[in-house]
């Protein structure tokens, strides 16, 4: 198994705002991925966004900017 | 065969929608529905393809489209998500009974009362009529762009204009100029526009939507599955999930996807352009012959779809489409069209009309053989 790490995970309230952000990432050569929600934010299901916690503010800044709807963030352990 | 019934469904598709759909069901999952690599493929192309509709039909947000199966189940969910009792209505004569019967159903059971802007003997309405019937208690004006019996275009920038004038929901039925007619939300101030995919728009049957407009609250139709809050005993309310409740026919969204960018490239101004000269090409080849009788406004500059309805002496339509299905190999529409208030106003009620209807696909050599069917049927 691999070692668990601190990581930014960013939650939507839909699918579509989801896939927004991954295409707006994709575009500006943002680093994370799509992953299944973990459960410390909230249990069921749907997508989070994963990316380096430090990449925390630029990543707010520019989620507003773009107009892009996010549901909650956290910093998780997660496995790498 | 040669295939003249366009307005029902355009039966030729690009074969780039066939390979679409063909390789959507080889390698994608169920969007929504997980994060591993299949499922994700269908959610970026259900995305994409969110991001092209808003792009064609001028609607300001991709997550404001939403997938049905067809366009009567988008005007399902708009006039029954978006009216309430005591609430007025005006529609028009041109309707299809994808409009007519939920704003029937409106009327009885949840008393909606509804006025329709008549037509006249050609098809046609008056404009002046959407503002006399507006009363205090109107609430929406619910329309198509185009009568799917006659071709015949009703102008959405002038009645947007009383749309907005009067603080109306419009609700359009773009069913028949989805794809060959331009539309713009924003420029024709329309609230909902309901569409589907396998006619104008070239893409498998089965897909359709609508776009809404920011602000329009529309109850869900259905609640369900979501991939999304499933402890929630309530459906998600943001769009597009609100109203999409259920696994999303992602297989034909992905050929819809393949049909929008064919439509691109070609271009809509394009397939106008070609298929207007198609049918006046078929409406000067009939329009002298005996006992021919062709419905609607040719005029010159009269915006209008690549649509001839006509009938033959006083000959059963349905007989006439038969004889050419039977006789020429050329597939036509008899009978109603579901378009019931429209025949009436026609006054060919009793005996239906048989539609031609024209697409990019059509060739001029096609449209040559039909002429001549039709004169050898007047001639008899």
């Amino acid at each position: 198994m691999r070692q668990k790490k601190p990581y930014l995970v960013v939650t939507f309230a839909a699918t579509a705002d989801a896939m927004a952000m991954e295409r707006y990432c994709m575009e500006r050569n943002l680093p994370g991925r799509l992953i299944p929600i973990p459960r410390e934010i909230h249990a069921g299901c749907g997508l989070a966004w994963k990316t380096q916690p430090e990449e925390k503010e630029a990543f707010t800044a520019s989620l507003e900017e773009a107009g892009i709807r996010w549901e909650a963030m956290a910093v998780l352990e997660l496995w790498g | 065969m040669i295939y003249l019934d366009n307005a029902a469904t355009t039966q030729r598709k690009p074969q780039c929608v066939i390979d679409a759909v063909v390789e959507a069901m080889n390698t994608m999952g169920n969007g929504g529905r997980g994060a591993h690599g299949t499922a994700l493929k269908a959610s970026r192309a259900v995305y994409d393809t969110r991001r092209k509709i808003a792009e064609l039909f001028g609607c300001t947000r991709p997550d404001h489209v939403i997938f049905t199966s067809n366009s009567t189940e988008a005007l399902n969910i708009a006039i029954r998500g978006l009216l309430n009792p005591g609430d007025h209505v005006i529609s028009t004569d041109l309707e299809h009974n994808s409009v007519l019967r939920p704003l029937y159903y409106m009327e009885e059971h949840h008393g909606v009362a509804l006025d329709f802007v008549p037509a006249n003997k050609q098809g046609l309405v008056d404009y002046a009529d959407f503002e006399k019937l507006i009363r205090p208690e109107t609430k929406a004006i619910v329309c198509t762009h185009a009568s799917n019996l006659t071709g015949e275009i009703l102008d959405l920038h002038k009645i947007g204009a009383i749309a907005k004038a009067h603080d109306l929901l419009l609700i359009v039925d773009a069913s028949q100029t989805g794809g060959c007619v331009h539309i713009d939300m924003k420029e024709m101030n329309i609230a909902v526009l309901c569409f589907t995919g396998h006619k104008g728009l070239y893409g498998p049957q089965g897909t359709g939507g609508l776009c809404i407009r920011e602000g329009v609250d529309i109850r869900p139709f259905k609640v369900g599955g979501s991939g999304i809050h499933s402890y929630s005993k309530v459906q998600p309310p943001e769009y597009p999930t609100r109203l999409e409740a259920g696994t999303l026919n992602s297989h034909g969204i992905m050929g819809l996807s393949a049909a929008l960018d064919f439509l691109a490239e070609t271009g809509v101004q394009t397939i106008a352009d070609y298929e207007h000269k198609l049918m006046m090409t078929f409406y000067n080849g009939v329009v002298d012959l005996p006992g021919v009788t062709i419905y609607g406004d040719f005029s010159e500059g009269h915006t209008r779809t690549a649509v001839v309805t006509l009938n033959i002496h006083d000959y059963d339509s349905s007989a006439v489409s038969d004889e050419l299905a039977e006789y020429f190999d050329i597939a036509t529409r008899p009978g109603a069209h579901c378009a019931p208030r429209m025949h009436y106003a026609l006054g060919t009620q009793e005996q239906g009309a048989v539609r031609f209807s024209f697409s990019w696909f059509t060739t001029e050599e096609e449209v040559d053989a039909a002429i001549a069917a039709v004169k050898e049927i007047a001639e008899g």
